[in-house]
């Protein structure tokens, strides 16, 4: 632990050598880093840790979930509504495996979260001790750092180099696994130091002027750019930066799933969705722009289709803070390596002032098409019975693009993110790159902590909803102020909308029940209500959303209905169907 | 592009468990690590792996970059075999009283080069400094007079055009790990870029 002395500016706060126990350590920890929520479980392995925590009740507010996976997609609701780092307690063994699925979340979304784990005493690693699993071998692969504590002394330092990490850089989970000894062990403390270097790690890399000029040359002699973004532009708190750039030379530009909401959805320049589900324009003219400009994104499968039949024609320039990120995918013509905070800037001040409206009118006849196709039928439906559409149509009318919208995995998840309106950054919370069912209840709960001054509105499907159901319980016990809206088709929608078009309607396994939501509610303490019919859709979102405190409404939608359009898997973005007819 | 034997290798910390996190991003992607060795560095408290991965330059690049990527990870470099020196350590167990009866195998023996460790009554170990090519032919050498034992280490190497990691870490110390000039293979060609 050398490597985490030494180097860094900052003076030690003057506090006088005292002596105190690892649990100790861990509260000054977090106070010191400013964290007030944490999100948790107790159990054996972790009882030192949750003994100190009961004598800072002023200081650290402390959210007892129903699982430990609740805890970590809270943790994860809460840094993406916050901006800041998620913290989660949970004990050793189960307490800790259960995690595993948030921290593959988080890993692949970037999201900042630190979980402190208990684990056995010292002295029994490895024998197969109560409760004791080898949490930083099954955590390696899902976590951007993992550390084992043996000893109080480490604890100031490994939890000062867990959140410069974690919150640094790329984002990401870490896990601070200490055993029970270390939370005893009383040692001489000498005040928290903040971590501000790490001689091995490099959150980002140096910015190439060259490579920023050469980048602006592409832009500026190209007839028809076009940017797409990801969450690095929020992650990078780059949102105004981000504007500035397309404004400059009138770029049109599209979001990944993980991207929304950095920009208005009703910006000039906004043109859609990228992806599998996305708008139309943006899929088909990926393959007709001159210059591609990737900003913060990743070139996720379900963004890019077929790689073969990918921006061929494109000249390619990727700003990225993550140089691993760089030719991963798609081979760039100029990396623009760097933190997009301070490279949008530099590249936009070579801009030259210019528009593209012919181009950007492309997109516009595209959306037509798309709207003509798919999403009249989809918001003003002609049949009696409820499209997921209108529900979210119907919310933003009522929310002005103003609320927190927190999404579950599925065809709700594809239907919210091409229909939701978003006024500002940071509303959008989805798990986009795992693909986590079970995701939006405790994310939202989340959310409502980490920003309560918004709304929080958690979509969910009939399907993840009865994944994480167990969380009500901390809906009920800490009252965060979370609007749940089932959009319930009886079905495991997406799957079945796959084995529809490509299983010869094999419907194995996705005819899902489920129990009355609206009685599981009450039993919870929440109020709830169900409808089934058009007319009373208005008024029922409108009770949600004014009610006090949190409220559970289900909307039973229509069974069968598909989300299109749809780049059909193994297919290149440009053969982006509007129809199953098309298939 | 044909599949080669690349070698890398990487500088890190001394830590625990840095060898798992490396470890997995090639076995993520089902590559199957020909030779791993991880001894000291030419710096203290600084470790240095050394890996031999057959595959596609390209897909070993990204690799690099994922191994960099991981905290407690200096640096990481790749080269193909006319870039480095490298050497594996081959130890052979050879009953003694056939060496002594045959003088063609001592013979045999020092043409390969090879030295004896350890003599006894019943058994001689030899070992051979070389490459693959080399430790393999004595084996074959060896198999009719009743080899026992054979073994082989990793491979070391050494980069022919490395100045050594002194002067990077020192850089490292200071300030945040800096991308080394990774040339963008459009940009070492400008002309073709920009004439579209």
């Amino acid at each position: 632990m050398a490597v985490l002395e030494a180097k860094s500016e900052i003076k030690i706060q003057q506090a006088e050598m005292r002596s105190v126990s690892g649990s100790q350590a861990v509260m000054e920890a977090l106070i010191a880093e400013g964290v007030k929520t944490i999100f948790g479980y107790p159990g054996g392995a972790i009882m030192p840790i949750y003994d100190a925590l009961f004598d800072y009740p002023s200081q650290l507010q402390h959210i007892l979930v129903r699982h430990e996976q609740g805890a970590i997609h809270a943790a994860q609701g809460f840094a993406r509504a916050s901006g800041k780092t998620g913290v989660v307690f949970a004990t050793s063994g189960p307490g800790a495996t259960n995690l595993v699925t948030g921290l593959a979340d988080a890993m692949i979304d970037s999201t900042p979260v630190v979980c402190i784990t208990g684990q056995v005493f010292a002295h029994l690693l490895g024998t197969d001790a109560f409760q004791e699993t080898d949490v930083i071998n099954i955590t390696t692969p899902v976590t951007k750092w993992n550390h084992q504590v043996t000893d109080a002394s480490e604890i100031p330092s490994a939890l000062a180099k867990a959140f410069y990490i974690a919150g640094s850089g790329r984002p990401g989970p870490v896990v601070i696994d200490i055993t029970k000894n270390a939370q005893l062990q009383l040692f001489e403390y000498e005040g928290y130091k903040k971590c501000e270097h790490i001689r091995s790690y490099r959150p980002k890399p140096e910015i190439r002027k060259e490579y920023i000029q050469e980048a602006a040359k592409l832009i500026n002699e190209a007839e028809r750019p076009f940017v797409i973004f990801g969450q690095g532009v929020i992650l990078g708190n780059a949102e105004k930066e981000f504007k500035a750039f397309i404004e400059k030379s009138g770029l049109p530009a599209a979001w990944t799933i993980m991207g929304m909401s950095a920009i208005p959805t009703d910006h000039p320049l906004a043109v859609g969705m990228l992806g599998m589900h996305g708008n139309y324009g943006p899929n088909v003219l990926t393959n007709e722009c001159d210059v591609l400009i990737a900003v913060g994104m990743r070139f996720d499968d379900r963004v890019t289709g077929r790689l073969d039949k990918y921006a061929k024609q494109a000249k390619i320039v990727h700003l990225d803070i993550d140089p691993s990120e760089i030719d991963k995918n798609v081979k760039t013509t100029v990396p623009v390596w760097g933190d997009c905070k301070e490279t949008l800037p530099m590249l936009t001040a070579l801009l030259e002032q210019k528009q593209h409206a012919a181009w950007i009118n492309r997109f516009g006849e595209f959306m037509n098409k798309e709207k003509e196709k798919c999403i009249d039928a989809e918001l003003t439906p002609a049949s009696d019975i409820m499209t997921m559409g209108e529900v979210i149509k119907t919310l933003n009318e009522l929310t002005g693009g103003e609320a927190i919208i927190v999404t579950d995995v599925g065809q709700h998840q594809m239907v919210a993110c091409r229909y939701a309106k978003y006024k500002n950054s940071r509303s959008n919370i989805t798990s986009g790159g795992l693909g986590t069912m079970g995701y939006a209840l405790p994310a939202a709960i989340g959310a409502a902590f980490g920003d309560p001054s918004r709304t929080t509105v958690a979509i969910i499907g009939d399907g993840g909803f009865q994944m994480t159901i167990q969380e009500l319980g901390t809906i009920m016990q800490y009252k965060p102020d979370v609007k749940l809206l089932i959009l319930n088709n009886n079905f495991l929608g997406m799957v079945r909308q796959w084995q529809q078009l490509f299983h010869e309607k094999r419907y194995s396994f996705v005819d899902i029940q489920s129990p009355d939501f609206v009685q599981v509610a009450k039993g919870y303490g929440i109020p709830g209500r169900s409808i089934s019919d058009r007319a009373d859709l208005r008024d029922a979102l409108n009770e949600l959303l004014t009610s006090k405190g949190s409220q559970l409404l289900e909307v039973m939608v229509g069974k069968e209905n598909n989300v299109f359009p749809m780049v059909p898997q193994g297919r290149g973005v440009a053969e982006i169907v509007l129809s199953k007819e098309e298939i | 592009m044909q599949k080669q034997e690349f070698t890398i290798t990487v500088y890190t910390e001394n830590q625990v468990g840095l060898l798992n996190r490396i470890a997995i991003i090639f076995s993520r992607r089902k590559i199957n690590i020909e030779s791993l060795n991880t001894s000291p560095s030419e710096i203290d408290g600084v470790h240095r792996f050394t890996i031999v991965i057959d595959e596609f330059e390209e897909l070993v690049r990204k690799i690099c970059r994922q191994i960099e990527k991981q905290v407690g990870v200096l640096k990481a470099y790749y080269n193909n075999n006319d870039e480095i020196v490298w050497q594996e350590l081959a130890l052979y167990k050879v009953p003694t009283d056939v060496i002594a009866e045959q003088v063609k195998v001592e013979r045999l023996l020092s043409q390969h080069g090879a030295k004896a460790v350890v003599i006894r009554k019943d058994y001689t170990v030899f070992e051979v400094a070389g490459q693959r090519a080399e430790t393999d032919a004595l084996i074959k050498v060896l198999e009719p007079y009743g080899l026992i034992e054979f073994v082989r280490s990793a491979r070391v190497a050494i980069i022919k055009e490395s100045e050594g990691f002194h002067k990077k870490l020192t850089e490292f110390e200071y300030r945040e790990p800096s991308e080394a000039v990774d040339e963008n293979e459009y940009l070492d060609k400008n002309e073709e870029v920009f004439t579209m």
